[in-house]
């Protein structure tokens, strides 16, 4: 609790956004953005293998889903501070359990989503002479793309608020603000992180959601007809 | 890993306020608290919007903004503004984070049960509520039990977060470890929470087990 301070201090900002220091709010932001799209991106090209591989051999998506649901169970601050030993007080410490927890989500999306195919698409494709890797290509994984990128939306999004308990490591990219505002009992650097990891988890959101219009424009085609 | 043993045999952690069972019966009723106090908001709230069919919006939006909101910035600005006379600051998060998952399950598993069952028991003469509570529930009662179980989940994580904020439980072991550069003590302290997690989404599998009907979880095929 403190004295008059104002709930937020735009000065604050200014003077902390592109200044010398590796916490300057431009800095933090990009540090931010690398830690959480780093996860996603190698959750998804490792989710990919894997989750064919369990549309191959049903019997491994049992054991497969088991063991990533218990992944998705721990908690991402025991994680970090098991991991500190390893890799030391470095980006890559919360980047490695960010990746687990993306795969626990991508690894079922992609198997969900290759499970949509409707069985007459697919036997389409091998009437029309697909071999199995250019069905697996071209009619599969696009059919498969919107549940894709419905568990990414979640992946980025949950990622983007997960980085910032790196900060208890002082690898937190935007959530090093929230550290900061409890050590000198001050405000202004918590709300803008809030704000800031917020807007940015709204515009990777956006973003997927374009990405997915683009990538399956026969959804639209639809609507509109 | 002699950094476990050394943690696990200090007598240091089998006594006084900082033993091992006191931390971790702290950090069992903080989350059981939060865990039912989060339930009895979105069980009911899921209900009556899977049930009625208005108000998806609000599922919707609480959903995506749950996950958006960091919570470590949320615990830092509430300790901030009430400070910690009251452990409200802390619970208050904790249950906001723990909503959504559960009203967003308890609504889709409402919601996602087939309309021919629904219309069957109207027809059958039952009212709506008997409705819900009958066939809907019991039939939406995996999701329901998904959703309170990744609202543990995040209970347990975000209760050792909690920790920087002055909130006892095992999260102690590893904000006070840093402080005092006692790695073992953070690492020890990891292992229990690690556990701890493990052990609460067991217990909702068994829970799942005993509750859900053999017919709904086709453990029973009805043939």
């Amino acid at each position: 609790m403190d004295d008059g301070q104002p709930l937020f201090r735009w000065s604050w900002v200014v003077s902390n956004w592109d200044n010398d220091s590796p916490n300057s709010i431009v800095n933090l932001l990009q540090a931010h953005i690398v830690m959480s799209a780093v996860p996603v991106i190698v959750g998804l090209l490792v989710s990919l293998p894997l989750g064919l591989l369990c549309v191959r051999w049903r019997w491994l998506y049992q054991p497969v889903s088991g063991l990533m649901n218990a992944v998705y169970a721990l908690p991402s601050l025991a994680l970090f501070m098991i991991l500190l030993a390893v890799t030391g007080a470095e980006p890559v410490t919360v980047i490695i359990p960010l990746t687990f927890y993306a795969m626990a989500v991508l690894i079922p999306a992609v198997v969900d989503g290759l499970a949509s195919v409707p069985e007459h698409v697919r036997q389409s494709a091998v009437a029309m002479g697909f071999t199995p890797l250019r069905r697996l290509v071209q009619v599969e994984l696009p059919i498969a793309v919107p549940v894709v990128l419905a568990g990414m939306r979640v992946v980025a999004v949950s990622s983007i608020s997960l980085v910032s308990v790196g900060a208890l490591i002082g690898q937190g990219g935007l959530g090093n603000f929230f550290t900061d505002a409890y050590q000198r009992d001050f405000y202004t650097p918590a709300i803008a992180g809030i704000v800031l990891i917020v807007l940015l988890a709204l515009v990777a959101d956006g973003a997927l959601v374009l990405l997915q219009r683009l990538l399956t424009p026969w959804m639209r085609a639809r609507r509109s007809a | 890993m002699n950094w476990l043993t050394d943690f696990f045999t200090d007598p240091a952690n089998w006594s006084g306020s900082n033993a091992i069972p006191v931390r971790l019966l702290e950090h069992l009723e903080f989350s059981v608290i939060a865990l039912l106090l989060a339930a009895l908001i979105g069980v009911p709230l899921g209900l009556l919007i899977g049930h009625t069919g208005r108000g998806g919006v609000l599922v919707v939006v609480s959903a995506n903004v749950a996950r958006a909101l960091p919570t470590l910035g949320l615990l830092v600005l509430l300790v901030l503004l009430f400070g910690t006379a009251s452990v409200w600051p802390v619970l208050i998060p904790l249950i906001a984070l723990a909503v959504p998952p559960i009203l967003v399950n308890t609504f889709e598993g409402i919601r996602g049960v087939d309309p021919e069952l629904r219309d069957a028991a109207y027809g059958m003469g039952l009212r709506g509520p008997q409705v819900l509570g009958r066939v809907l529930v019991p039939v939406a009662l995996p999701l329901i039990l998904l959703g309170l179980r990744l609202a543990a989940v995040q209970i347990v994580a975000t209760a050792a977060v909690a920790a920087y904020v002055g909130l006892g439980g095992l999260g102690r072991y590893i904000i006070d470890g840093l402080a005092t550069q006692k790695y073992e003590q953070v690492v020890g302290g990891s292992v229990l929470i690690v556990l701890f997690a493990l052990a609460a989404q067991a217990l909702f599998a068994v829970a799942q087990r005993v509750t859900v009907s053999p017919g709904v979880s086709q453990r029973v095929r009805i043939r």
